[in-house]
């Protein structure tokens, strides 16, 4: 890429609008055989481009041209939201594809910058899920407030994990976060007051007395309620991308990039190692817990079982699918991870079976991912 | 003459083995000194303690008048010592520039709103910082500050050491230690290396040296001064021609005849 000279928006462009319409295609499909085709289609158009060299032209492209790219694709997330305005089931599903993509750029932060691994992300996910419950339902806290003291919650429960996690190194480390998964789920069961293993109801958003759960009727025009979600996730989704991106174009992203490489060497070079590993594994929780309590709110409901180790894994099967360090390959891969087996309904049961095959072809083919995180550039398009 | 760093008593075991054995070692401002000595004789071991890596057992470092006996490896950076590693210690899939910019890091701005929202200020200290290490890696070989965005993990061997050693040059240290900077390169790569060392040197005319190396060639050209070590134990000091023709110094190299 360096040393070429620019390259141009359009691959750019071209993949997003393609991909854009593919997913329109494939969301929009009902029929099971129509459904299959579609993904047939998708994958040999994948490895055809992968063949073809093409992605490397894309992601120089995404590279250069990032800010115009961003806004671009968040035209696309709009479209896609217009064409199913009216349809609850896909609009629904859109909204997990944003929200799992806050909580994955969260565990990037965590295990793509800093090397901190974290099986305890759908817990996290789920302390934020848990407060927005509980806030609601017992206090009259503003609810875009619910979503930042979820995040902060889940941050501090994470502090909780620190000291065992900073003590100990690898393996080690995850263990002691698998052990926190468990325990959660347990807690969550025989907790009376959160619910027990029957969960809770949580109360919709309502932010000056706008409530998120009534439909919206623009002249003729009726739009799904989701709508409201749908637009508050997606500003959450850009405003995580900008702050992750701009820790990772910044000197904190070079200090994690260093520690998780050589823990030796960069204390040699005067890096404060226990901050940064405390700063990654904060932001990347706050991030979970602010997805987690907006998600509780779209689903209305929280229960132990949505929280479990098994959907722990789901994360960090994204992470290792997408690129570990790329948030657009994150995002991508939260799109296969949540849409495929949603509408592919005859595999709903094997879901777990078609992850588990999915990393290992990936860590297999293409062992850093979909997309392989680039090098690091401070500012898109900057040049000595 | 004025000591830049002292070791007094400083000893460091491993199990049974006695890596370092109540080493005395000074080293004067602005000199160039050879730490040479036979495999295991405690030369990286005596860079590992005085770098915060190792704690020692026993004994005192002092560096530049305040003590410094296990410091941590942080503060003793702070304090000015940079260092090479034996095997290149590089990161390998960051850029050149990234590399670099590790060894910079007391001279850069670490603050979270700094670099999260104040992105003006932080673009300046960037273009001021890339300034820097190109002009400094542009002293070393300037076929490389072009392509100050590429991944280390490309480049040849003394292409890698040249960056190992701009890391260590880049915050300005009062003291560099290179461990073996000739390891996996050729004769020439290496002489190549030392003249660009000797360079910086004579436009940093504060910086002290100490080196250890094996090939013997690069020590009698480049040294001032050479203490050799056996066993954890200082044997001989001096010049080098003088501690070459030592007979104890002979022996420890190849056996008693």
């Amino acid at each position: 890429m360096a040393g070429k000279g620019h390259t141009s928006v359009w691959p750019g462009l071209v993949a997003l609008a393609i991909a854009t319409g593919y997913l329109i295609a494939l969301l929009g499909a009902e029929k099971q055989n129509l459904i299959i085709m579609l993904l047939a289609v998708g994958i040999v158009a994948v490895i055809a481009a992968a063949w073809l060299g093409l992605f490397e032209n894309v992601s120089a492209s995404f590279v250069e041209h990032e800010d115009a790219l961003g806004v671009c694709a968040i035209g696309a997330a709009g479209a896609v939201a217009a064409v199913f305005h009216d349809n609850h089931f896909v609009l629904l599903l859109v909204i997990t594809v944003l929200l799992y993509s806050v909580a994955t750029l969260g565990l990037n932060v965590q295990f793509g910058y800093a090397g901190v691994l974290n099986f305890a992300g759908a817990s996290f996910f789920g302390i934020g899920a848990y407060t927005s419950a509980v806030l609601n339902t017992y206090t009259a806290v503003p609810h875009l407030l619910v979503l930042l003291i979820g995040g902060m919650l889940a941050a501090f429960a994470g502090s909780l994990l620190l000291l065992p996690v900073l003590r100990t190194r690898g393996h080690y480390a995850a263990v002691v976060t698998i052990a926190f998964a468990l325990l959660f789920k347990t807690f969550l069961e025989v907790n009376d007051v959160l619910g027990g293993p029957q969960g809770m109801q949580v109360k919709g958003m309502r932010i000056l007395g706008w409530s998120f759960n009534d439909n919206i009727e623009i002249g003729k025009i009726s739009l799904s309620f989701y709508m409201n979600y749908f637009v508050l996730s997606l500003l959450l989704l850009a405003g995580a991308f900008v702050l992750v991106r701009r820790l990772e174009r910044s000197w904190i992203g070079l200090n994690l990039d260093a520690l998780r490489l050589d823990e030796t060497a960069a204390g040699c070079f005067g890096l404060d190692i226990v901050r940064w590993k405390i700063t990654a594994f904060l932001i990347g929780n706050f991030l979970i817990g602010i997805a987690g309590a907006l998600f509780g709110m779209v689903g209305g409901f929280v229960a132990p079982n949505n929280y479990t180790f098994a959907d722990s894994l789901i994360l960090v099967s994204i992470l290792l699918l997408g690129g570990i360090g790329n948030p657009w390959g994150l995002m991508v891969a939260t799109i296969i991870v949540v849409v495929v087996p949603e509408k592919l309904q005859t595999i709903q049961e094997y879901r777990f079976l078609l992850y588990a095959l999915m990393v290992i072809a990936v860590l297999l083919f293409r062992p850093e991912g979909l997309l392989p995180r680039p090098v690091r550039r401070y500012f898109p398009g900057w040049r000595p | 003459m004025n000591a830049l760093l002292e070791a007094h008593g400083l000893s460091k075991h491993f199990g049974g083995v006695q890596a370092l054995d109540g080493l005395d070692l000074t080293v004067t401002a602005n000199e160039i000194l050879g730490l040479i000595g036979p495999n295991g004789s405690g030369k990286t071991t005596f860079f590992n303690v005085i770098t915060g890596i190792y704690a020692a057992d026993a004994g005192r470092v002092a560096f530049d008048g305040t003590d410094v006996t296990n410091a941590s490896a942080r503060s003793i950076y702070q304090a000015g010592i940079s260092r090479t590693f034996q095997r290149s210690r590089l990161s390998l899939p960051l850029s050149i520039f990234d590399n670099i910019m590790i060894g910079n890091h007391k001279r850069l701005n670490q603050g979270l709103w700094f670099n999260l929202a104040k992105r003006g200020d932080f673009k300046r200290e960037f273009e001021r910082s890339y300034a820097d290490a190109r002009a400094l890696v542009e002293v070393f070989e300037p076929g490389l500050a072009g392509r100050m965005f590429e991944p280390v993990a490309g480049l040849p061997m003394i292409d890698r050491r040249r960056i190992e050693i701009c890391r260590a040059l880049i915050s300005a240290p009062k003291l560099l230690l290179l461990d073996e900077p000739s390891a996996g390169m050729t004769h020439d790569e290496t002489a190549e290396l030392m003249n660009d060392i000797l360079l910086v040197r004579k436009r940093n005319k504060d910086l002290t040296l100490i080196i250890v190396e094996h090939e013997m060639g690069v020590i009698e050209r480049i040294t001032d001064r050479c203490v050799v070590l056996n066993f954890g134990r200082k044997i001989a000091e001096g010049p080098y021609r003088t501690v070459a023709a030592d007979t104890q110094v002979q022996e420890a190299y190849l056996g008693a005849a």
